[in-house]
């Protein structure tokens, strides 16, 4: 499987903002799985989301929608998000 | 890291997805200033809140503000007032539009034809004794008659600091009427003597309150974890208070830093327009505050604080089912 090394980078960054905005405690950005699921798993509610989201909007320059919060439920899913907003 | 898989075995995780998804929006609404009681200790009136604002006669307006709720997002209502089921029309806004839970004494019976599932929760202060005085009638004889077996009714049983050792035979008389019993505590908002709490009665009160839930499981709608951040108001080594309250109307929240709070929410009074601060009243000490809901509530807000340990997810899961099961989004 082909790596791209921009997606793991902004993968990686996500997981940097998501643990410092959510204080998570013995993880790291490297060692954070991208596919948990942050909502079953880890307990993100919305308004966890919503911090997160923030942060997202201003580094990306886009817009995120609260009606697409069930979309943002991994860290994987949340870096596919960001670079389909960008795109578009 | 831990996580939900690593905490809990399947059954726990299967309850732990069922509430997940609920994911509800509440907000509280005065339906009316108006009351067939005054009791000593009301919130409402002790605060004056019922002068805070001229009722919304327009039923049709009612309509409307309903729609512009649920657009919003509210998808539960919590009726409060004043008494309720004085304007019943007003209620049928609510009821017709999304699920409503509508508080109540319990002297006018809502008409089950009309609103064949809606929560009904009755309040109740204790035996005949403390009703006389603080409410100055036995409440309970007309509505213990007036719901008597009814599925989707409960007493909201606040507790009071008189009823220590007594509280077993108020549960087997709404046992005894075939109704579910929700516990939680007299805040003494107007002083009246010998109902203000202490260390030691709140921690007696903890105890008879597990046992209640111990002796009587099918009809007491409550939680140890619960009775424990009630009576000590403290969770995770903190103080219930105004910088941890999760019941403040968002749009008068201006706390920094802001607390994990319930999104959307908001107390409106019944000119549709005023906002309350908060789901009780203004005027009241926060430090004091024995409020069962914003008790809840503070616990459901923080989640992943409770992800420290397998004990600590399942209390906070009681606690949710336990809301869930008063709003009726889950079966008793």
């Amino acid at each position: 499987m082909s790596v791209n090394p921009d997606k793991e980078a902004l993968i990686v960054r996500i997981a940097e903002i998501i643990i410092f905005e959510l204080k998570l405690e013995d993880i790291t950005p490297e060692s954070f799985n991208p596919d948990l699921d942050l909502v079953d798993e880890l307990g993100v509610d919305s308004m966890d989301l919503a911090t997160v989201v923030l942060v997202l909007q201003d580094e990306y320059g886009i817009t995120i929608d609260e009606d697409d919060y069930p979309k943002l439920s991994s860290i994987r899913l949340i870096a596919e998000y960001i670079k389909q907003k960008q795109a578009s | 890291m831990n996580t939900v898989s690593s905490l809990l075995d399947d059954s726990w995780r299967e309850r732990y997805r069922r509430i997940s998804a609920l994911n509800i929006r509440s907000s509280i609404y005065d339906v009316t200033n108006q009351c067939n009681l005054r009791c000593r200790g009301c919130f409402f009136y002790s605060s004056q809140e019922h002068e805070a604002a001229s009722e919304e006669m327009d039923l049709q307006k009612w309509h409307e503000f309903v729609g512009s709720e649920k657009a919003r997002g509210v998808n539960l209502a919590i009726l409060i007032g004043g008494e309720p089921t004085l304007h019943l029309d007003r209620v049928a806004a609510f009821y017709q539009t999304m699920p409503t839970y509508c508080a109540t004494n319990g002297q006018i019976k809502v008409p089950r034809d009309r609103f064949p599932d809606m929560m009904v929760g009755i309040s109740l202060w204790g035996d005949e004794e403390d009703e006389k005085v603080l409410r100055g009638k036995n409440t309970f004889a007309v509505s213990s008659k007036n719901y008597e077996g009814d599925p989707y009714t409960y007493y909201l049983y606040t507790i009071t600091p008189k009823q220590l050792g007594r509280i077993g035979q108020v549960i087997r008389k709404i046992d005894d009427a075939g109704l579910k019993a929700h516990l939680q505590l007299l805040t003494n908002d107007e002083q009246v003597d010998g109902y203000s709490w202490t260390e030691e009665k709140m921690r007696d009160v903890r105890l008879e309150m597990d046992e209640m839930l111990e002796c009587y499981p099918q009809t007491v709608i409550s939680c140890k974890y619960y009775h424990e951040i009630i009576t000590t108001g403290k969770m995770m080594g903190r103080s219930f208070g105004w910088s941890e309250c999760p019941s403040v109307t968002e749009s008068l929240d201006n706390r920094n830093p802001r607390p994990k709070r319930l999104i959307r929410f908001a107390r409106w009074a019944s000119d549709l327009k005023t906002q309350h601060r908060c789901c009780t009243s203004a005027t009241r000490d926060c430090g004091t505050c024995k409020d069962g809901a914003a008790h809840m509530s503070w616990v459901m807000v923080n989640k992943r604080e409770h992800l420290k340990s397998a004990k600590d997810l399942q209390n906070w899961i009681e606690v949710y089912e336990m809301f869930a099961k008063l709003y009726r989004f889950i079966p008793w």
